[in-house]
């Protein structure tokens, strides 16, 4: 559940910082101008796509997921909860190296991105402790 | 078996956030209509109304249109750090010419003050070295209880005729002016400065010059004319 949350939240942080990209917004809520510094510079597009876009992608997998191992048939099984991991930690390494780029690269920080990087760690801690307490049962049998 | 928890609840909460998300970015999407590269228009002008202060060509294929604030700290950081290369590579080697546009701010008392003193300047054509002496000297004026006179210090060092620019100052003679140059970017959609008007495209901030660049390029003519 907790996980479903967070990748909504990401899922429309991801969505705004897209659609500004592709002109359907006028200006950022930024404040310092960093966010529009971060989404105008080289490193704005990951294999030609822009960044938030994978990052609405990857917020609809975790959502998906999530909302897959709540049903009957998955919630007792731990795979859904592997996959969580596994994907939020791809999130993790991409996000870590986005933040180096915008902290010695770029030299601007994208406030939006930041929050993002935030719910990613968080969704992987989750994961992380949903992985814990399907196995302590089986630990104590 | 699976427990039974029943998720309805969960699920009711899922959707209204999925709600309230959509509705922000609609409301974000409302606020800014008037903004991004789609929804520019041409800006506006008339023959009475002042378009602002130019540097470059005329017939430079690109036109950088500024909203800027005298007292703004991202406005005077943009204009120490970044302006010069701008000067350097775009201004001057014709590809863009470049619209200073007076953006008053409620909260930067000696700044809007500012704005004055330069229109004064640039009724005598020193618009753009009383520009200069404003933001590479912000730091120094915002402190100054009576910031007039250290203006009136700046238009004596860049030359001004100080008779002429005491009257002009005294008469209040562009308040009006510089008012509803404020007002024509409000109705634009401007809400902060610096805000960059690039080729139809609303930015808004300190942006470097890398990203001011590429907004270049992005609005030059396919033909480079």
């Amino acid at each position: 559940m907790t996980v479903a949350v967070l990748s909504v939240i990401g899922f429309f942080i991801s969505l705004y910082l897209w659609l500004w990209k592709v002109g359907f917004l006028g200006s950022l809520a930024c404040g310092d101008g960093g966010c529009e510094t971060v989404q105008l510079s080289d490193y704005a597009d990951f294999l030609g796509i822009p960044v938030p876009f994978w990052g609405m992608v990857g917020y609809v997998v975790m959502l998906a997921v999530s909302l897959g191992g709540l049903q009957p048939r998955w919630a007792e099984r731990r795979e859904p909860t592997l996959l969580l991991l596994l994907i939020s930690g791809v999130g993790i390494g991409f996000t870590a190296y986005l933040t180096y780029l915008e902290a010695f690269v770029i030299h601007a920080w994208c406030r939006w991105c930041i929050v993002s990087a935030v719910i990613i760690v968080l969704i992987f801690m989750a994961a992380l402790a949903g992985i814990r307490t399907a196995r302590r049962p089986a630990e104590g049998s | 078996m699976a427990q039974s928890v029943n998720l309805k609840p969960f699920y009711i909460g899922l959707a209204v956030l999925v709600v309230a998300g959509a509705a922000a970015i609609w409301w974000a999407r409302s606020s800014s209509r008037d903004e991004g590269p789609r929804a520019v228009d041409p800006i506006p002008v008339s023959a009475t109304e002042f378009y602002g202060y130019t540097l470059g060509s005329d017939s430079a294929p690109v036109e950088i249109v500024e909203y800027s604030n005298f007292g703004c700290p991202w406005c005077a950081r943009f204009a120490v750090l970044t302006k010069p290369d701008v000067r350097e590579r775009l201004i001057n080697t014709g590809m863009v010419r470049w619209v200073y546009r007076d953006f008053l701010l409620g909260d930067h008392g000696a700044g809007n003050l500012a704005h004055e003193a330069a229109a004064c300047a640039g009724e005598q054509g020193l618009f753009w070295p009383m520009h200069d002496q404003v933001f590479f000297n912000q730091g120094r004026w915002m402190q100054d209880r009576r910031p007039e006179r250290t203006f009136r210090g700046y238009a004596r060092d860049i030359g001004v005729d100080i008779g002429q620019y005491d009257d002009c100052m005294d008469e209040r003679r562009y308040l009006g002016r510089i008012t509803a140059t404020r007002d024509q970017g409000v109705g634009l959609g401007v809400q902060s400065t610096p805000t960059f008007i690039v080729g139809g495209l609303m930015v808004a901030g300190a942006i470097p010059y890398d990203s001011l660049y590429t907004l270049v390029m992005r609005a030059m003519p396919a033909d480079g004319q």
